[in-house]
């Protein structure tokens, strides 16, 4: 029972870190930064923990001001001065490596590339601490993760129905025009991104509790950051389940191919990935979701007016 | 209303424009007309905060804009629309019209109150597609100008309106910007390279060449004016005159 609700969690919770990605994603601000987030999250919430005590719940709070800094340094230049599509990209890719080689650099608190696991706060036969953000059963996990995930698809709920994704599109299209109509163009794109930032940073968090261990390239990293894109482009980026479709489907892809192949080709999972990826977006842009959606609306305008 | 006091554009040592000075009074049509290449564009640009000036000041009913980035200018009660059209595509007509209204007023106003403006705006520039992707180069033209009067400005600044439109489509734009300074009271500044149509519409005009204004005046005034004769000649001169001709009568 353990192996499902396992896989359950980790689909619900990489969901709700690929929706993230996606408020800005969908809008043209393709982030390849978003392991440093996530690597934020999980770092800043374990050290404290280790170092000096702090229940995650105040760690989580250093962890978003850490989050929203961040966002706001890389952000606010490449907004201000109009770095946009691959160059974008670029900065934000030196960002998620940065972070990762920062956590790796400073070993002697973080553990370096070992990784490292939160005090254990579980003695004594106790099996859940709240305050440390402990428990020794999945099901508290499950309950947290689906309302993690449930205020992740209300927030890209309430993103979409907004002017503010309104004037994020038209910013995409014609940055100029959309400043000569009135919109703070710098303002609506960093407001998004720390939106986004904070949200994959709370995905971090939750994501090193659970696993009860970081690791730089498992939370952070170019790695980290390319399988959130790669999860969003395959699921589909345009329709609000779509991120989750993505998180379900790179996940039951990397378990099906360990189960298949053991670890006998270790790289095999990355080859795939990076073929699948291609495939996908010269075939299926739109994801598998948005393919599914669209072929269904297809099927259905035939059968409401037959030729 | 605007004053335009030694404006000046140099790009890499090259002046675009070089100390342009004018005045534009409440309620007139001023063209801003002039040979391609003479600076009538980038002087645009500076009012409208698309790019920055080197030297010189744009004051607007009182208030210091020059610099000024384009979306303040746009807060301050100025609309312009772009030479080349550039729609929101992906957007539907009335959400591009509805964004500028909702982004472009100078107060907080609701969704609902930015539809209504927008279709309201949508009426007046005649626009009857509802498809983006449908409007032609005369729509195309259309929606910019809906979207800049969308944001409410007091002063709209018209960008080659004209360009890539047939002689019953210039018509017509030109007949619309009257109506628009008529039925709303916004003050026009309108550039173009043509001068014909516009001439019979303007209140007064300022002609540049290479950076520098050359000749201002009313209209009459300034097609007889031997500098501008000479700067359209064998281009626009006989259509200068035939225009002015046409307005006298």
């Amino acid at each position: 029972m353990n192996y499902p609700l396992h896989l359950a969690i980790l689909v619900l919770l990489w969901g709700y870190i690929y929706t993230s990605w996606s408020l800005m994603g969908r809008l043209g601000l393709v982030s390849f930064g978003h392991g440093a987030f996530m690597g934020i999250g999980a770092y800043t919430v374990v050290m404290l923990w280790n170092h000096f005590g702090l229940s995650p719940w105040l760690g989580a709070i250093a962890a978003f001001v850490f989050s929203a800094v961040v966002a706001i340094v890389i952000g606010w230049p490449c907004f201000r001065f109009r770095i946009v599509g691959h160059y974008f990209a670029l900065v934000t890719l030196a960002l998620s490596e940065v972070t990762r080689l920062i956590f790796i650099a400073a070993r002697d608190h973080t553990g370096g590339s070992l990784g490292a696991t939160p005090n254990g706060a579980l003695v004594d036969g106790t099996s859940a601490s709240l305050w440390a953000l402990q428990f020794s059963s999945k099901l508290p996990w499950l309950l947290i993760v689906t309302a993690l995930w449930l205020f992740g698809l209300w927030v890209w709920r309430q993103v979409d129905r907004s002017m503010g994704r309104l004037a994020l599109q038209a910013i995409s299209e014609e940055e100029e025009a959309a400043a000569s109509i009135g919109i703070h163009v710098t303002r609506a794109k960093l407001r998004i991104t720390i939106i986004s930032a904070l949200m994959t940073c709370a995905g971090g968090i939750l994501y090193a509790q659970y696993q009860l261990y970081v690791n730089p390239d498992t939370v952070s990293g170019i790695a980290i950051s390319l399988q959130m894109v790669f999860g969003v482009i395959a699921g589909g980026m345009f329709v609000m389940l779509g991120p989750t479709v993505g998180a379900a489907f790179t996940l039951l892809l990397a378990e099906g191919l360990r189960l298949a192949f053991g670890n006998r080709y270790p790289a095999l999972d990355a080859t795939i990935y990076g073929v699948m990826l291609v495939l996908f977006i010269i075939y299926m842009p739109k994801g598998i979701l948005g393919a599914a959606l669209e072929g269904w609306k297809a099927a259905r305008r035939r059968k409401a007016a037959p030729a | 209303m605007l004053l335009v006091d030694g404006l000046t554009k140099s790009f890499d040592g090259f002046l675009a424009v070089k100390n342009v000075s004018f005045e534009v009074a409440e309620g007139e049509i001023l063209g801003l007309i002039g040979p391609n290449g003479s600076g009538k564009s980038t002087t645009f640009n500076l009012i409208a905060g698309a790019l920055k000036p080197t030297a010189g000041s744009v004051r607007f009913r009182g208030a210091e804009i020059g610099g000024l980035p384009a979306y303040r200018v746009a807060h301050a009660g100025i609309g312009r629309t772009h030479q080349i059209p550039k729609p929101f595509r992906k957007l539907s007509l009335v959400d591009n019209v509805a964004l500028a209204a909702f982004y472009g007023a100078n107060e907080t106003i609701s969704r609902e109150e930015a539809y209504r403006r927008a279709k309201d705006t949508l009426a007046l520039v005649g626009i009857v597609s509802t498809d983006v992707q449908k409007l032609g180069a005369a729509g195309l033209k259309k929606l910019e100008l809906a979207r800049a009067l969308a944001t409410q400005p007091k002063l709209l600044l018209a960008d080659e309106s004209l360009g890539g439109l047939d002689h019953g489509e210039m018509e017509q734009a030109a007949e619309l910007l009257a109506a628009i300074r008529g039925k709303r009271g916004i003050t026009i500044v309108w550039v173009e390279h043509i001068m014909g149509v516009l001439m019979r519409v303007v209140d007064r005009c300022v002609v540049l060449d290479h950076g520098e204004v050359i000749a201002r005046g009313r209209p009459a005034e300034v097609a007889r004016d031997p500098k501008v004769i000479e700067v359209y000649l064998g281009t626009d001169a006989p259509e200068v005159q035939a225009a002015t001709h046409a307005r006298r009568q």
